[in-house]
């Protein structure tokens, strides 16, 4: 997945059919990941300096990325394992990207991921011993709501006192990350084990429907973007969120509703950071323990910057990331290289994106836009708020 | 005017040949300008029709794609802002590039700060030059006053103050009296004839007929991209401008015909509103349109009209009053009930509350109507038919485009505007607002909408016309009110209304405040 495609090849121009089109929407993305690879090679380098007496290895780098790869899609199971590793980010981007195109900076996805995977372990446990279609459906139902109502809060807020999504979503992640820690360490504990974790849900864990480990969520994740790509270009909800998100004033002039959208909007976006918990909880864990929270909600954001929101190309992006952190494990076995190298490349890659109109120009694409519904409205305030944070 | 003046001296700054190509469109096609040393010259062009392309070549924003540029009959390559300010070229935006916290000094200074001794700014000499300079030009300036507390003409003579301070040879002003009022154009206008009579060169963009032959020496007129004519004021006319500059004949004053108007339409009654801070507009509003006519509504801007036409609109909650439509009782009504009531409204700020720039022709188009038949079924668009409406659309209303699927934002003011009343007037109305509808726009397209608008009124609709160009309001309505201080302070006819008398009533409000005179002008 990561780039075989040479960065910079021909400009081509706006408006000259769908290679362009999918040219001008990935170009940045691609090359973005293709800077923070070399980048990761440079720091793997120059981290050979630290050992010493340690023979330098001008290869290191095509090692470790080697077995990164290898790891990720070398067999198999490891494709499989990197399908599982990038599904709840699939979610997430798609909860944060959505947000995005409402002009909401939802940051708030950690939170939801986390409230949601709790509903989901509640109502699983309740179900565990019922009839399994029963059970799965009414504990992904329970995850997709309480992540809601997680978003809801904020959303809810912002529309009647104008408080910040941003702050008060951050606010939301710390609560959540309390009431979990409190929830499995009290009532849903099992009484009398040693560590603070709940009972298996049983009944309504996902079914695994590819290899070894690939639960349904994989498919979940997939009909997911396809339907949110369905409602932002093809309903009226969908137009009315995406003018809210490029022009607040211009839609309440035009009859929608800007605050109850806003609502809307953050209610569905913590729906779909609820799902992603759900499918970590469901298919994955089937138990909750108090260190359950890992970085997903944040590695969302970088998912739905790295996609420019667009819900098609969320899926690839998860898909790179997951990959990242599917292969790290070989990696560190036959390179020494530690696993924390690829939050560096995520990280490298988000700084890269903050870039993007320079790379823009650089690269000759325009802004995706002309010719192509509303593609990536807002985007360019959400890159300034990304640096801003 | 000086006519004759300098024609024998070389040209300050030539422009040959310069042709600069976008994606699809030749901006500049092969446009050549020659500006005299103390020449006003002003560049005459429709929205869109390639003057600030032609600027931002000679300021070294854009590259041209062919052609030359000399200064002093000497070719140079300008390779971007700071290299055109140092070779004396500077120009003044529509949009002013000032900090408005900072004082007038600083505001000069910035980036062309004079050192006392390579460390310090050197204040008082900084002062002094621009008071120096400021006299020399007519006009006395406190270099401490924050800019932001300056009136729109004020900022502008800080703009030229700083163009000056930079010993600016050649300046360019894009369209400076966009945003002032008669007085201070007038006075702007003393201050370029100074300049000039002291050998700077001018080029003066516009697009506003009796600006350029008041202020110009020489008038190049560009249209779509190439120079179509060159006249000098005493051998031209507006009517010989305006049809240089649009391609045909055009029709500056309205053909308005004769109006029969029906039954009440709008009805305002008692109508007080406030403001966003919350302290009163609108205090104690009544008027009537009828169907099939047009009641324009004057006033120097800020005397409560956009919080009247709000209250009647939908946007914003009256404290007080009613309105009713056709006798029903629609005060507090959000502005999609209005629209579904048959009402449409085109709003003063296109930008800000017209259009959404981002998204694509077509769907500006079907902005207040997406949810209906037949552009949506359920909740699921229609993207055929917002097409195939959009294709009849922009023939009907001639919307210059190359596609439905461009960005709105990429279309000039005067297409977007006819885009805008596009989506508005494109069915049966009851009642149309008009709040500024021709701001800013050329006199193809002001000709355009004017039209438009008088065809809806005689269609039966109930026309409520704001603007704050008098001429608009003196030219299209049957009736007129004159808003003073949130009230409406006098009616005039519309046919019959002296201008001089309506100026005055917008100035002053008349003698007796809050009184409705139903004809006739309080005088």
């Amino acid at each position: 997945m990561s780039g075989s495609a040479a960065p910079g090849s021909s400009p081509v121009r706006p408006s000259a059919g769908l290679a362009a089109r999918t040219w001008s929407v990935v170009a940045v993305p691609l090359v973005v990941t293709v800077l923070s690879v070399l980048l990761g090679a440079v720091i793997m380098l120059f981290s050979e300096l630290l050992v010493p007496g340690h023979p330098f290895d001008w290869g290191l780098p095509l090692t470790a990325y080697g077995a990164l790869v290898n790891g990720a899609v070398g067999r198999p199971e490891a494709i499989v394992s990197t399908l599982v590793y990038s599904t709840p980010l699939v979610f997430g981007g798609l909860a944060v990207g959505f947000g995005f195109k409402a002009g909401l900076f939802n940051i708030g996805a950690q939170g939801q991921f986390l409230v949601g995977a709790l509903g989901a372990v509640m109502a699983g446990v309740a179900l565990a011993n019922a009839p399994a279609p029963i059970a799965i459906t009414l504990a992904a139902i329970a995850g997709l709501v309480a992540g809601g109502i997680w978003g809801f809060i904020p959303g809810f807020l912002k529309a009647v006192s104008g408080a910040h999504e941003v702050v008060s979503t951050i606010m939301m992640n710390y609560i959540a990350v309390q009431l979990l820690a409190a929830l499995v360490s009290g009532p849903l504990k099992v009484p009398r084990s040693p560590s603070p974790v709940t009972f298996d849900v049983g009944n309504a864990a996902f079914p695994i429907i590819l290899g070894p480990n690939g639960h349904l969520g994989i498919l979940l994740a997939v009909i997911a973007a396809l339907f949110v790509w369905w409602l932002l270009y093809r309903t009226t909800w969908g137009f009315e969120i995406r003018s809210v998100g490029a022009n607040r004033d211009a839609a309440r002039y035009a009859g929608m509703r800007p605050k109850l959208i806003t609502v809307a909007t953050m209610t569905f976006s913590g729906c779909l950071a609820g799902l992603a918990g759900t499918s970590v909880l469901l298919g994955v864990t089937h138990t909750m323990t108090s260190s359950f929270g890992t970085t997903v909600g944040f590695d969302s954001i970088a998912v739905a910057l790295l996609a420019r929101s667009n819900p098609l190309v969320i899926v690839p992006a998860a898909v790179l990331f997951g990959g990242m952190r599917a292969g790290a494990g070989l990696m560190q076995i036959k390179a020494q290289i530690p696993v924390e190298l690829v939050d560096v490349l995520q990280a490298t890659i988000l700084l890269f994106l903050v870039t993007s109109p320079v790379l823009r120009r650089v690269l000759r694409v325009s802004s995706p836009g002309a010719g192509q519904p509303g593609e990536d409205l807002g985007v360019a305030s959400v890159d300034a708020q990304a640096a801003a944070i | 005017m000086t006519d004759q003046s300098g024609t024998s001296l070389a040209p300050a700054l030539e422009m040959r040949g310069i042709t600069k190509r976008y994606p699809g469109v030749v901006a500049n096609d092969r446009i050549s300008l020659e500006v005299r040393p103390g020449e006003i010259h002003a560049l005459l062009g429709e929205n869109g029709a390639g003057k600030t392309t032609l600027m931002n070549v000679l300021y070294g924003l854009a590259r041209p794609d062919e052609g030359q540029i000399l200064l002093d009959g000497q070719p140079i390559r300008i390779a971007g802002p700071s290299d055109a300010i140092a070779r004396g070229i500077n120009m003044v935006h529509q949009h002013f590039m000032l900090v408005p916290v900072l004082s007038v000094a600083d505001n000069i200074l910035l980036g062309e700060e004079t050192m006392a001794n390579r460390v310090f700014l050197d204040r008082r000499e900084a002062h002094r030059r621009i008071v120096e300079l400021g006299r020399r030009f007519g006009f006395e300036i406190d270099p401490e006053a924050k800019v932001g507390s300056l009136s729109v003409g004020w900022q502008q003579r800080v703009e030229i103050l700083k163009a000056l301070y930079r010993n600016a040879r050649i300046l360019v002003l894009d369209e400076p009296t966009a945003v002032l009022t008669p007085q201070e154009t007038d006075e702007i206008f003393a201050v370029l004839r100074r300049l000039a009579g002291e050998g700077h060169s001018i080029v003066f963009i516009s697009h506003k007929l009796y600006e350029v032959l008041a202020i110009a020496d020489r008038i190049t007129v560009i249209r779509r991209g190439r120079v179509v004519g060159e006249r000098r004021p005493a051998e031209t006319n507006e009517d010989d401008l305006a049809e240089l500059m649009v391609g045909r004949e055009v029709q500056l004053t309205v053909d308005r015909g004769t109006s029969h108007p029906g039954a009440t339409v709008l009805r305002v009654s008692g109508l007080e509103a406030t403001d966003d801070r919350g302290h009163p507009a609108v205090k104690g509003v009544d008027l009537d349109v009828r169907a099939g006519e047009i009641f324009g509504i004057a006033g120097v801007a800020g005397n409560g009209q956009d919080e009247l036409v709000e209250s009647i609109i939908g946007l914003r909650r009256p404290a007080a009053g009613t309105v009713t439509l056709d006798g029903a009782d629609m005060t507090g009504h959000s502005p999609r009930d209005m629209n579904e009531a048959a009402v449409a409204y085109v709003p003063a700020d296109r930008h800000r509350f017209g259009l959404i720039r981002s998204f694509t022709l077509a769907d500006n188009l079907v902005l207040t109507s997406y949810y209906r038949r037949p552009y949506a079924r359920g909740v699921l668009r229609d993207g055929e038919a917002i097409q195939r409406d959009a294709v009849s659309a922009i023939e009907r209303f001639d919307i210059r485009t190359p596609s439905p699927t461009v960005t709105a934002g990429t279309l000039s003011g005067g297409n977007q505007q006819k885009a805008v009343v596009a989506r508005e007037f494109d069915r049966d109305l009851k009642l149309l607002v008009l709040d500024q509808p021709t701001r800013g726009l050329d006199v193809g397209s002001i000709e355009f909408i004017h039209r438009q608008v008088i065809a809806k009124r005689d269609a039966g609709t109930a026309v409520l016309l704001v603007s704050a160009e008098l001429d608009e309001v003196l030219e299209m309505s049957d009736r007129i009110g004159v808003m003073y201080g949130g009230r409406i302070v006098a009616v005039v006819d519309g046919r019959t209304a002296d201008k001089n008398e309506v100026g005055l009533l917008m100035a002053t409000g008349g003698s007796q405040r809050g009184a409705v005179a139903p004809v006739e002008a309080a005088s």
